[in-house]
């Protein structure tokens, strides 16, 4: 997974109706290679999710280009893109939002399926192997979103994801919404799933602490530019850029600690 | 929680509404000054003749014997005879009451048909020429009185270009203008909750979730968002058609129709207490029983209700 000189630029109207552009994302290039975990961090409002949005083209980027496993997305007609994109899923930040409320946990997990033409013993089959996979009982199943805990729709999020068998994963502040006993279960269930279903990882966060914990290589985000960029044990060892000393050093005890 | 049970308590909350607003209306006409029996008696009638009055319609027992016996009738949907016409005050309710449901019907159907899919619309493309349409038309609605583009239709279609009968309510030719008038200004109100609802489900991560999986647009736009979009709007276009029948009594005004708003109108004038109070009482349970519809829909078509 590669990006080159991702540019992202919101478009606004002010009260009159004139045009005006915020560069959310600002000339970013990373590259992520196949089985790793890539750490992307920075604070609130620094163009993360932006960022995630333009590389699955779920809001394709103003200019510059992202490569899937050697193919520009950017050249793809929809129909193609949409089967490359299959191969990559998000995971997001609030699973409330995140599930359709009106859906039962089968016909959420099913409904990809569906569109992919998989028929209903197989179908049937795979939710089970999933939602048992994530720790849901699959006799849940018929069960709407809002009876399940903020963890639990954390977990049927990953399942809904992994219905599409994908290789390369956005994890968008998956915990940020969870309690830290909550957390620790998800980190886990999300890298025993990286371990056996050998997923490519971009780990989206602003908990620097956490991120060292998982991730071979940090990125450090900040007003829309990569500010620096290092395997995990060299940036915290030797930080280049000021913003990341003050990210490090807002850890309590040191990073390392998880 | 399962349906009936919902529906139990709901029917309980109805009949309670009722009960509050009959009573509110009991005391409220009997509160402010004018006495019937004078009314009727005329200014040369004698303390005799008052009393005599007084007497056949009951208003010279206490007030809390009056109260019992009329919720007692209201129970019955029994509102007494019509003081001037002494004709049974249901009869005259629901002699007048299928004209002004029509008009009602007629304006929310005009309404619905311009709101939800201009709302949509503008929600799906916002800044497109759609939701300028939508922008203006609402701004419109808000902003003329429905008295005013009735009398304006009227003037254009009935007198300058003669296409729709100037009054009558004959034929359903008739009753076009009013319900318009009456259904534009209602639409301007659902359009915008319409736009606000469906942008703000467009805006949430299942769409993008949805997206991911590789479903299209189309179904991504009005399989998952619209449906959620439009569980909120039910309960908005259940509270506009319970002030469509209220709004139906001025414009009935304009267009000269026979229906309740004239029919109440009088009674006001004529102080005709039990046609007044039978008025506001029908009205009252109208309403509720269309909010009551409204709220049984929404949880049929919404699981999350049922159970909280």
């Amino acid at each position: 997974m590669q990006c080159r000189n991702i540019v992202k630029i919101h478009r606004g109207r002010g009260v009159e109706g004139e045009r005006h552009g915020f560069r959310a994302v600002d000339n970013v290039s990373i590259e992520i290679e196949r089985g790793r975990i890539f750490g992307l961090v920075g604070e609130s409002g620094c163009g993360k999710t932006t960022l995630a949005r333009a590389i699955l083209y779920l809001d394709p980027p103003t200019s510059g280009s992202v490569l899937f496993d050697g193919v520009e997305l950017g050249s793809l007609k929809p129909p193609m893109l949409r089967k490359y994109r299959k191969r990559m899923q998000i995971i997001f930040q609030d699973p409330h939002s995140a599930l359709d409320p009106r859906m039962t946990v089968y016909d959420s997990l099913s409904e990809g399926l569906i569109n992919i033409g998989v028929d209903k013993a197989r179908r049937d089959k795979k939710i089970r192997e999933l939602l048992d996979r994530v720790g849901i009982s699959s006799t849940y199943s018929r069960r709407f979103p809002h009876e399940f805990s903020t963890g639990q729709r954390q977990r049927i999020v990953i399942a809904r994801a992994l219905t599409m068998d994908p290789e390369f994963l956005i994890l968008d502040e998956p915990v940020s919404n969870l309690d830290v006993s909550i957390q620790a279960q998800i980190i886990n269930l999300l890298m025993d799933l990286k371990k056996d279903l050998n997923l490519t990882y971009l780990f989206i966060s602003h908990d620097l602490n956490l991120v060292s914990y998982m991730c071979d290589v940090v990125a450090v985000m900040f007003g829309g530019r990569i500010v620096e960029q290092a395997p995990t044990e060299a940036l915290l060892a030797h930080p280049g850029h000021p913003y990341t000393r003050r990210l490090l050093a807002s850890i309590p005890g040191g990073a390392g600690r998880f | 929680m399962d349906l009936a049970r919902f529906i139990a308590k709901r029917l309980l909350r109805l009949v309670l509404t009722v009960l509050l607003i009959s009573t509110i209306v009991f005391f409220v006409i009997r509160v402010i000054p004018g006495d019937p029996a004078l009314l009727i008696a005329g200014i040369d009638a004698t303390p005799s003749d008052i009393a005599a009055i007084r007497a056949k319609l009951g208003t010279d027992r206490p007030l809390s014997a009056q109260y019992f016996d009329f919720l007692w009738k209201v129970a019955h949907l029994d509102f007494g005879n019509s003081m001037i016409s002494e004709e049974p005050v249901t009869a005259l309710i629901l002699q007048r009451f299928p004209l002004t449901l029509a008009l009602a019907v007629l304006g929310m159907v005009i309404g619905t048909v311009i709101a939800i899919p201009i709302g949509i619309l503008s929600a799906v493309k916002p800044w497109s020429a759609w939701d300028y349409v939508g922008l203006v038309m609402s701004q419109l609605g808000m902003a003329i009185p429905s008295f005013w583009l009735g009398i304006f239709l009227l003037l254009v279609f009935a007198v300058k270009i003669p296409i729709f009968p100037l009054f009558g309510a004959e034929t359903l030719a008739s009753l076009v203008l009013p319900a318009f008038s009456l259904g534009f200004a209602r639409a301007a109100i659902l359009l915008r909750h319409t736009r606000a609802s469906m942008s703000e489900e467009l805006s949430k991560e299942y769409i993008i979730a949805a997206k991911a999986k590789g479903l299209t647009d189309r179904m991504i736009k009005y399989k998952h968002a619209l449906k959620n979009a439009l569980l909120p709007i039910i309960t908005v276009a259940g509270i506009e058609f319970g002030y469509m029948l209220g709004g139906a009594i001025i414009i009935e005004q304009v267009f000269s129709l026979p229906g309740l708003g004239r029919l109440f109108l009088y009674a006001i004038y004529q102080r005709d207490f039990p046609l007044i109070q039978g008025g506001v009482v029908f009205i009252a349970i109208v309403f509720s029983l269309v909010n009551f519809a409204a709220d049984v829909l929404y949880s049929v078509v919404n699981p999350k209700i049922r159970l909280e």
